[in-house]
Order: structure tokens, then sequence, then C-alpha cells
């Protein structure tokens, strides 16, 4: 399953489940990340899981790299299943002011907005992983009509809710912060939630969710 | 009972509440935070009575200027720091790192700046009247998580102050933060992206602390570093001490508050022992990277912690 555990820095396992990016790994690094988030090993601090990979850091002063490589490689892995039986359902505003790169993906995929809008709510999308800033889920695949490379040169600041587009992705800025996403609309709903400690990022690795459409009075309306 | 507090006269360039760290959030994007030097924050709690996890004040570059009301605190600076006690009658005492005080009602406590370093840390016995979250004290200003809402201190706010039954400690030990000549780093997994002149440059010549350096991250500014295969990669987790060199081929090394996720190719890592050194280093320094093994660093990281421990035993 993994393909090789090598070490990053002195206190993280760098644990590789494959070169490609699909759902496929990326479901066996998610599910490898909940064993070991499970029965808790001495030691671990944190465990990232990405696309095809999983962080696992440690405390050095409580095991060290071999040894808990030697622990990884001996669990024996269960499936577990989401706990989320049901998707996660994010609201949309596509109004111009939100909407910051509708026109310039309408003219160079030559389709019109609507079509866009249409083919971006056609589908559900998987959580490959969570992170970079808090809470920012980053969901895959988007219509292949509607895959466009990053911007050039990135905005300083994209607002919080935003919702952007890359390559075969989007994601959710949920914080405002620097990014070169393509944007294409916004959510009012809190997609990260400091006051909800258990639970403050609505979107987890795993996770599947779809998006609806809603006008900007429902926009402005919006209560969590 | 009138509230003892202090009231921030000047809040310093970035004044926080930190401790030990917020574990098992990376998962979700939350970062480790904490003290960027952990063992200055050991020793100040350390001295005035306080347990290993609790909060201090982290303070970068110039420091805050408190005036104590309703109360009478012990407290204890670390790092390498200059600080004046201000009396109520206007006399001033130059104050010594590593050496607790008695502060009285109406004093101030003006935190001048740091000397060749970046952090130091103010620990008040008894500590602050504040919430954690998710387990931990830090605040994280990107997250806005952690107390006083998540944010840095601002001027003319309060610190509220926790009320201690029992006497004051007094203690004082003799330690001076050792300067260093080179950080120490494992090859990253990207090692292999870099040209041969690269990685030379990398490994021998003489790297410059941006402006641009914060507890996010460090900016270093050379000699390019040219990547001969890809300057992006698959987005993937980072951890601190991660040195990731964007397009531009400037390195970055990632500090204790960094995003979660990243797409540049890694050099190299600062070991666990060096990382406290790294984060001292004030912008316009020099610094140096030496190659070492896994081994190496890890025993290197066996006497750094002895050598802690032997600190705080001393106390």
């Amino acid at each position: 399953m993994i393909k090789n555990i090598t070490n990053l820095g002195d206190a993280a396992l760098y644990c590789n489940f494959g070169d490609k990016v699909n759902k496929e790994i990326n479901k066996k690094v998610i599910n490898f990340f909940k064993n070991i988030q499970k029965i808790k090993i001495k030691g671990i601090t944190n465990i990232s899981p990405s696309y095809n990979k999983l962080i696992i850091s440690f405390d050095l002063s409580e095991t060290n790299f071999q040894t808990l490589k030697e622990k990884i490689l001996n669990i024996k892995i269960e499936d577990i299943q989401n706990e989320k039986s049901e998707n996660i359902k994010i609201p949309i505003c596509f109004e111009e002011e939100f909407a910051l790169d509708i026109k310039k993906l309408s003219s160079s995929f030559n389709i019109s907005e609507n079509e866009i809008i249409k083919k971006f709510l056609e589908k559900n999308y998987y959580c490959y992983m969570t992170g970079f800033i808090a809470g920012m889920p980053f969901l895959g695949d988007i219509d292949e009509k509607l895959r466009f490379k990053r911007l050039e040169t990135p905005r300083v600041k994209v607002p919080m809710g935003a919702v952007g587009l890359t390559e075969q992705f989007c994601n959710i800025y949920t914080f405002e912060s620097p990014g070169g996403w393509n944007i294409i609309g916004n959510t009012p709903k809190k997609v990260f939630d400091k006051l909800n400690l258990n639970d403050a990022a609505l979107i987890k690795p795993g996770d599947t969710i779809n998006f609806f459409k809603i006008s900007k009075k429902e926009y402005l309306n919006w209560n969590d | 009972m009138t509230k003892a507090y202090f009231e921030i006269l000047r809040s310093g360039i970035n004044t926080t509440y930190q401790d030990i760290g917020r574990n098992s959030f990376y998962h979700i994007g939350i970062p480790f935070s904490g003290a960027m030097d952990k063992r200055n924050l050991l020793i100040s709690n350390k001295i005035v009575g306080n347990k290993q996890t609790s909060p201090v004040i982290e303070f970068a570059l110039q420091g805050p200027l408190l005036r104590l009301n309703n109360s009478k605190v012990n407290f204890v600076i670390t790092g390498d720091v200059n600080f004046n006690i201000i009396k109520k009658n206007s006399t001033i005492e130059k104050g010594n790192c590593y050496q607790s005080y008695v502060l009285e009602d109406g004093d101030q406590l003006d935190i001048i700046s740091t000397n060749r370093s970046v952090y130091g840390y103010l620990s008040i016995q008894g500590g602050y009247k504040i919430d954690s979250f998710l387990n931990s004290y830090s605040v994280n200003t990107k997250a806005k998580i952690g107390p006083n809402d998540g944010e840095k201190f601002s001027n003319n706010q309060k610190i509220f102050l926790n009320y201690i039954k029992e006497s004051f400690h007094k203690k004082k030990i003799n330690y001076i933060n050792s300067k260093i000549e080179f950080i120490r780093v494992i090859k990253g997994t990207n090692y292999d992206y870099f040209s041969e002149k690269a990685k030379k440059i990398f490994l021998s010549e003489e790297f410059k602390v941006s402006k641009l350096s914060d507890r996010m991250g460090m900016r270093l500014e050379g000699s390019k570093l040219e990547n001969i295969v890809d300057t992006n990669i698959r987005s993937e987790g980072l951890i601190k001490g991660v040195i990731q060199v964007p397009a531009d081929g400037n390195p970055i090394v990632m500090l204790s508050d960094h995003g979660t996720i990243g797409g540049y190719p890694k050099i190299a890592v600062v070991i666990s022992a060096d990382y406290e050194k790294i984060v001292q280093l004030p912008p316009g320094t020099k610094v140096k990277f030496k190659l070492i093994d896994l081994k190496k660093a890890e025993n290197l990281y066996k006497l750094y912690s002895l050598e802690t421990q032997t600190i705080l035993n001393q106390i």
C-alpha cells in the first residue's frame, strides 16, 4: 500500500502512496491516516494526508524515525468508513461581484457563464485534503471543460468564502488570504468555524460535497 | 476584589500568547504554533514556578510597555532582551534576563528590544486569565485562533492576571544563549531537483535573513538556487524547519505558524536541535548551512535535550 517511507528531517515520516493523483490513491492515504489516528501511537504529534502522501510528524524526545517506521509498517490496516454518509451541501452565489474570474474563463473556454455554472453545480466533489490555511478543502475533480491554470500573478487578497478553480481541483478560501486560483463565486457558509470546538473544519479529507446556487439576497441573509 | 491587570501602553511589534504548541490538527490546516524558542519558554515558566505547559507572552524585536494595576506580581524575562522596570516614583531599574523581579502596583515594565535575536518571553507567576483553544494557549493570527481572539496584542488592551496565594519564587540563573556558526540540515525530499551548482551554493555560501520573515516563515536571500527538474511539486504536507525553494530560487524556511500544505520543492530540513537557533536570527543576519545525516541529527537532539534538562534542573 505505502510505496516507500523516507525521513523528512529528523522528526517526520514521509510516506509515498504512488505518483498519480486520483481518488483511488487518495482514499488509501486517508484510510491509512484514519487508522493511525485511531490507534494513537506514542510520540506522534501530527499527521498530514495530501493527494498521494502522508506525513507523520513526531516528538523526537519520545520516538525516532526507525522505531516509528517499523511500527507504521506493522499496523494492521482496517477499512474505516467515512462517518458522514450524506453529502455536505455548500451554498454558492455567482453574482458578478463574487465571480472575479468567470468572464475570463468564459472567453477562454468559449462557453457561456451560465454553462460554466451549470457544469460546476452538476458534479459531486471529493475532498482530497484540507489545509494550507485552516479548514481550506482541496476538492475534485471538476468537469474537464472547466480546467484552467493558476493566475500568473496571484492576488494579494482573495476574499473569505471565495470558491476557486485550478486544474482538476476547486477550493474554498476559509479566510482572506493571498491566492492564485480562478474565482467563480462565494459562499456565505462558515467552512471553518472556530466556535465549533469539536468540528471546526466542516470539510475534512475523504468527505464528499456538492454546491447549490443561491441568490444575492439569500447570500446576504445566510445564517448557518 | 478588584481585578489585577496589565494595561498595554505599547504593544510591541508582534506580541502574542504562546505555549508549548497545538498538536494533532495539521490535517484540518492548523499548524503547530507555540513558542518559537521552546527552551526559553520552559526556562521562563520554571523560574517563576509555573507549569511547563503554562502560557507565556512572546514578543519579537520590540516588546511591549506594560503598566501593572491593582496587584503585585513576580515575573521573569528570558531570551536576550533589554528591559527596564519603571517604578511608580519614576526611578528606572535596568533588568536582567533569567532573574525574577517583583513588580508593584503602578510600576511599568518596558521591554525595549531583543539583542541580536528575535524572540523573548515574559512569564508571570500564576499566569493570565485566558482560555485555551484545541488544547493550547498558542495564538495563531492567520487562523485567528487561541486566546485574545487569535490576535496579537494592541495598544490600550488589558491583560488580566490570575490571583496567587503562595509566596513569590525568587530565582536567578546564569544562562547565555549560544550564537551559532552553522545551521545543520538534513537533505530534503526534493534535494535532487537542484543542480550540482545549486547544492554547492546552498551548502557553502552565506544567505541573508530577509525582512520578510515572521512566525510563518523566514525568507532568505543569496545566490539563486537552480532547479533542474520542476519548480512545483504536487501539494503535500509541511513541517516546521522545511526549506522550500520556489521558482525564484530563494529559499524559505517554514516556521511554527507555517501553512500546513505546500507545493514547492524541499531542498533541506533544519534539524530539531538547531530549530530554536535559526528562529532567533534577526533580519539582516547571515546564515550558512551544513549537511549532516539522520543519525547525527538524532544524536545532536539528544544532547540538546539533555542540555535543556540540565538548565531546568538548576532552577
